[in-house]
């Protein structure tokens, strides 16, 4: 399969930007403190991996101005993309045509949205995050999907939440233009899992009773995103409490 | 009156709608949602809290919302009607078009209780867009087309309205919540009609369903960025991955064949 640049997945973990950065702080990582802007200053963020396990990346707090919201969204892109990446490095038996062209799309999709975000970022952006995707069993079509799947949704459920934390309009008209691909995506997998039913915009994920989709403050996703990365990714958004 | 005592008045109005947002909604309601919003899905109650903030009308607000309310009326019309008529549509149909039908008519009860006294009334429709699509209810493959144009323009009509809600968040909220269920429900009538669920350049994919609805939607640049030189994944991709949106006015465009 073609290398895709950027991806996570290829990551192999040196330790050495975490020595640096231990060098640098003179202790040993400290639960709480912000990594995130020294995480910069040391080492490459267009490198692979340079969160490490064990580090801690804080996204502080989410809405505080629309960098801390790009970020959010940058870290859940890393996520999708690397899971996507991972699937068609190592497809599971039996993935037919249609599954591997729309897999295959949608992780390109996801590469998009995350080298974009990066782009945005600049600077400021968080650290390659280091998926952590041991509950996932690559080898079986139905642990796959329902893995995409729930990504999918916690990624929408995550744009909807935090739309009203954006401050400039073009960048809820960009999110607005991303989030309506993780739901088509969404349903596309659901199909895949559920043929023929309604499972496409299933009462899990949309309300019978209002029709409206799911919506997550930030530290509701983050909790559900957290086992999926090595690192621990803290963020608050004390602007919705 | 001269122009600045309008704006000044509207300044006003709008200082007022915001206490009262942010007495009814943060405050007693908002709360509790988020706690509940954990399941992901917010109570139904969730209009009648719009309506108290704007029961008496924001000028924006009453003019996206009604907006949004017109398409509503029209999808939800479109699939109750193919649901009660003669078209045969199959188990898989059945199951697909109740199920977006079910939420066309919440979202109409969740706007029209939004705007109370403000909303409009429902319009008649005309769902073979004045003889464009004669068979509607009668061609399985035409109602899919049909469908098709109205979820994706539903998705590009939404997301141009969302940047005119940002000084109103828990109205922004709700109509982000509705946009992803019509993206939803576009990639599966796309699906049933062959298509990717995706839109790739500004091709409907379905053939027979209105160009218009596509217009500028092979746009690669985003935020100033040229996509198509992102991440090696090419012009097709680039374009698919951002959904684009559509101005009212083009939205009602599409729509006026389909008012009697």
């Amino acid at each position: 399969m073609e290398k895709l640049p950027h991806d996570p997945t290829d990551t192999q973990l040196t330790g050495v930007g975490r020595r640096n950065f231990m060098r640098y702080l003179g202790t040993s990582a400290a639960a709480g403190v912000i990594l995130s802007a020294c995480h910069t200053e040391l080492v490459d963020p267009t490198q692979q991996g340079s969160g490490r396990l064990g580090d801690t990346i804080d996204l502080g707090d989410i809405g505080y101005n629309d960098t801390t919201v790009l970020n959010f969204a940058y870290a859940l892109e890393q996520l999708e993309s690397a899971f996507y990446t991972q699937v068609m490095m190592t497809p599971y038996a039996n993935m037919n045509g249609y599954e591997r062209a729309v897999l295959t799309e949608m992780r390109d999709h996801e590469i998009n949205h995350r080298e974009l975000y990066r782009t945005l970022l600049g600077s400021a952006a968080i650290p390659n995050l280091t998926p952590n995707f041991s509950s996932v069993n690559f080898n079986n079509r139905t642990s796959v999907l329902l893995t995409a799947r729930t990504f999918e949704a916690i990624g929408t459920s995550a744009y909807n939440g935090s739309g009203r934390l954006l401050k400039n309009p073009d960048n809820l008209a960009l999110a607005g233009k991303i989030v309506s691909m993780e739901a088509r995506h969404v349903a596309i997998l659901s199909e895949l899992l559920g043929p023929m039913t309604a499972y496409f915009a299933g009462n899990d994920i949309v309300s019978k009773d209002t029709g409206l989709g799911e919506a997550r403050t930030p530290e509701e996703v983050l909790a559900l995103a957290r086992p999926y990365i090595q690192e621990t990714i803290n963020g608050k958004n004390a602007r919705m409490a | 009156m001269n122009l600045q005592n309008i704006l000044n008045e509207l300044e006003n109005v709008d200082a007022d709608v915001f206490e009262r947002i942010e007495h009814v909604s943060r405050r007693h309601v908002f709360h509790n949602f988020l706690k509940k919003a954990a399941a992901g899905i917010a109570p139904v109650a969730f209009g009648a809290v719009l309506n108290k903030a704007y029961a008496q009308g924001n000028a924006t607000v009453v003019d996206v919302l009604n907006f949004a309310l017109t398409l509503e009326y029209l999808e939800a019309e479109f699939y109750n009607r193919a649901l009660g008529s003669n078209l045969i549509m199959g188990m898989e149909g059945q199951q697909t078009f109740q199920q977006i039908a079910l939420h066309e008519n919440a979202h109409v009860m969740v706007l029209k209780t939004a705007l109370g006294g403000a909303a409009i009334s429902k319009p008649n429709f005309d769902f073979t867009a004045k003889g464009a699509f004669p068979d509607v209810f009668s061609n399985y493959s035409t109602f899919l087309k049909v469908s098709q144009a109205f979820e994706d323009t539903g998705v590009r009509a939404y997301k141009g309205q969302a940047p005119r809600l940002m000084p109103f968040p828990d109205v922004l909220t709700t109509a982000l919540r509705i946009h992803s269920v019509e993206a939803l429900h576009a990639a599966k009538v796309r699906y049933l009609n062959g298509a990717r669920g995706w839109i790739t350049g500004n091709n409907p994919g379905t053939p027979g369903v209105p160009a218009a609805i596509y217009a500028g939607d092979d746009n690669v640049i985003q935020a100033g960025v040229n996509t198509a030189q992102l991440g090696g994944v090419g012009f097709e991709r680039a374009t698919e991955s951002y959904d684009e949106p559509l101005t009212k006015e083009a939205v009602l465009a599409i729509a006026a064949p389909f008012l009697a």
